[in-house]
């Protein structure tokens, strides 16, 4: 090693003019997600969905707040009667409480939506870390496999493996066709999730600093929930947001054809088919049913796009 | 002066040189062709040497040190001949996960652009601490002391008040030093610095530089300088070995190298350094564009805008010539371009 020489010497002298440059003024360390909730909590849109939502929740969670009535509790007498002060949204074709199905509705809609997205991702999320990381043969392969299943339109797929597994006629149980819907939607919806998940990795994978955790001795699993993961997770957030409340729309167009949530399951959809030969004696037993699923609906794609405008920086 | 291991660089085994890169070869299979990145590169570094490998953009230098560290990405790339011997065992012939071990431990690597080889979604301190927790087992809370130690021994101010800062929040030259620190958390023998300083300022990158050569006074370790700045290295590298075209085209103790050099193309080099006692006269500079990897000139890779050429040039690709010890010169004419009696 050569001496230091007299520019060092100066330099040793010096002090850092980098440090205190460093822009820092609020002394709060500013991550993405904090960022993120910065733009957010200054949206109006956020709010609004953000209180639908929490609405939405409390109903799913507790309807009892809600209501006191007996969702199946059924007076013959009163069917197709219309709202009234005892009855707010009035009584379907058994004569049941409309109010009280509707109340009770969110729970199976949320629950499905929830848990064919929370499926869809992992599905989907799995798919395409595998195929963004090991690449080649794998990476087509999945690809490959992800386009047959979009290939198949929506509904035909879903009509067909509902058909084979609980055909019309068929009396599932409660829980059994939650179940099979919930498969199906998940099942059905994967490839997209891949796909986004598959580019997001991949664009995250050539930043350097997953190079430099190889470098420094990382392994693939590190590298994958630490690295890899974590700076993907945006559009990933994203569109699940979005997918929960088109998922809600979808378990209610299943369950309209008759194939998807049948009784004794209280939902939307299932109001909705209930009462589509009604709608000109007695539209409130589908409307306000449908109201609510196109608020719900609505709820989860307003948050999703707040989130996604407070994430994408392109879009500021 | 640290004393230079009296060997010639590459022959063989040999007891001192920590790291030793012995007649590499890579190359990236691309749709326009095979480009060769690395054409039989040699060097090696011992403890508490530094080693300087200069070179312009596309020579070769950084595609050696990715292969070094094993993180080239394959395909495209292929290392087609070779070995990489640390410690004297051939890191080539590793499986992957022993490989591993050596990353970070034995040998450990820095970046160009420490923005962007920074994690963004962890806070610093939690990046460094990492390496302690996963490598060395250690507490969260003690991962945590020992990584304000670091950014204090990397000279971070305020290390306890920025641990928990994400890397957005740092100047070019503090991410630096945090890239540091976390490359020489687990004690390497060998650090590669794949041009530390490139994106910085040139007053932080003398401080950089400064900082770089203390670590390794204070822990004995090789250091790989990988730079395109001659002016950089002057200063901190104990030998240099100047790439061209994917090959050393010549190889010197760093005195001897800016005081007399035996290539045309470092010759060169040093010509088109901006002097003083040269102001208001036209700056020199190298004839032509660096080779094209996909289409290699025939004979020497420099001899298109070599101002010695001659008809052997052409045809022959120059072996590196021994001039004495430690020195070598890849060209037919080096007794010519040492007495700079050509131009």
């Amino acid at each position: 090693m050569s001496e230091p020489t007299a520019t060092q010497d100066l330099i040793q002298g010096t002090p850092e003019p980098s440090a205190a440059a460093v822009p820092n003024s609020s002394g709060k360390p500013r991550s993405l997600w904090y960022d993120t909730w910065d733009i957010l909590k200054r949206r109006k849109i956020f709010w609004i969905s953000f209180v639908m939502l929490i609405v939405f929740l409390v109903m799913a969670a507790f309807p009892t707040l809600f209501t006191h009535k007996d969702p199946e509790w059924a007076t013959l007498a009163r069917s197709m009667e219309g709202p009234s002060e005892d009855a707010w949204f009035g009584f379907d074709l058994q004569g049941r409480d409309v109010f009280a199905r509707t109340i009770y509705g969110a729970r199976t809609s949320i629950i499905v939506g929830v848990l064919a997205t929370l499926g869809t991702v992992v599905l989907g999320g799995i798919a395409g870390v595998i195929a963004a990381y090991q690449g080649k043969w794998l990476d087509s392969l999945l690809s490959r496999v992800g386009e047959m299943f979009l290939g198949v339109p929506y509904v035909l797929g879903a009509v067909i493996i509902l058909g084979s597994v609980a055909p019309v006629q068929s009396n599932p149980g409660k829980t059994m066709i939650m179940t099979v819907v919930i498969i199906v939607l998940a099942v059905l919806g994967w490839p997209v999730l891949m796909r986004i998940a598959r580019s997001s990795i991949i664009q995250a994978k050539h930043q350097d600093y997953v190079q430099a955790a190889r470098a420094l001795g990382a392994g693939p699993f590190r590298i994958i929930f630490k690295h890899l993961l974590p700076n993907s997770l945006a559009p990933i957030l994203v569109y699940s947001t979005i997918t929960i409340g088109s998922y809600i729309g979808a378990e209610a167009t299943l369950s309209l054809l008759g194939i998807g949530l049948r009784t004794p399951v209280i939902s939307w959809g299932i109001a909705i088919a209930d009462h589509t030969r009604y709608i000109r004696t007695g539209a409130h037993a589908m409307f306000f049913p449908a109201a609510f699923l196109s608020l719900c609906v609505l709820t989860f794609v307003m948050l999703g796009e707040a989130v996604r405008d407070a994430l994408d920086p392109k879009l500021r | 002066m640290i004393e230079v291991l009296p060997e010639s660089a590459g022959s063989g085994t040999h007891g001192g040189a920590l790291l030793e890169v012995d007649d590499l070869h890579v190359e990236f299979r691309t749709r326009a062709g095979v480009a060769k990145a690395v054409n039989g590169v040699t060097y090696s570094v011992s403890a508490g040497e530094t080693l300087a490998v200069l070179g312009e953009s596309g020579s070769g230098k950084s595609v050696t040190a990715q292969t070094i560290m094993g993180i080239l990405d394959m395909p495209p790339g292929k290392i087609t001949g070779g070995e990489i011997r640390f410690r004297g065992t051939d890191l080539l012939k590793l499986p992957e996960d022993e490989r591993r071990k050596v990353r970070g431990e034995g040998i450990s690597m820095i970046f160009q652009d420490a923005l962007s080889a920074l994690n963004p979604v962890f806070p610093v301190g939690w990046q460094i601490a990492e390496m302690f927790r996963i490598h060395r087992g250690a507490s969260r809370a003690d991962a945590k002391k020992k990584a304000i130690e670091l950014m204090d021994r990397v000279r971070i101010p305020a290390a306890k008040e920025r641990v928990s800062d994400y890397p957005h929040q740092f100047s070019g030259g503090m991410r630096q030093r945090i890239m540091i620190a976390m490359a020489i958390a687990l004690d390497p023998e060998v650090l590669i610095a794949d041009e530390p300083t490139t994106a910085l300022d040139v007053t932080v990158q003398a401080q950089i530089m400064e900082l770089l050569a203390e670590l390794q006074r204070d822990s004995n370790m090789g250091l790989i300088l990988i730079t395109h700045d001659l002016g950089v290295v002057a200063d901190v590298a104990d030998k240099i070995a100047v790439m061209y075209g994917g090959r050393i085209v010549e190889n010197a103790p760093v005195h001897d190298l800016y005081r007399n050099p035996a290539h045309p193309y470092t010759k060169g080099l040093l010509e088109s350094i901006p002097r003083v006692d040269l102001k208001g006269q036209e700056l020199y500079a190298i004839k032509g564009m660096p080779p094209n990897l996909l289409d290699m000139p025939s004979g020497c890779a420099f001899h298109p805008r070599c101002p010695y050429r001659q008809e052997t040039c052409t045809t022959d690709v120059p072996p590196l010539h021994t001039i004495s010890g430690t020195r070598g010169s890849a060209c037919h004419f080096w007794r010519e371009v040492l007495d700079g009696d050509a131009q």
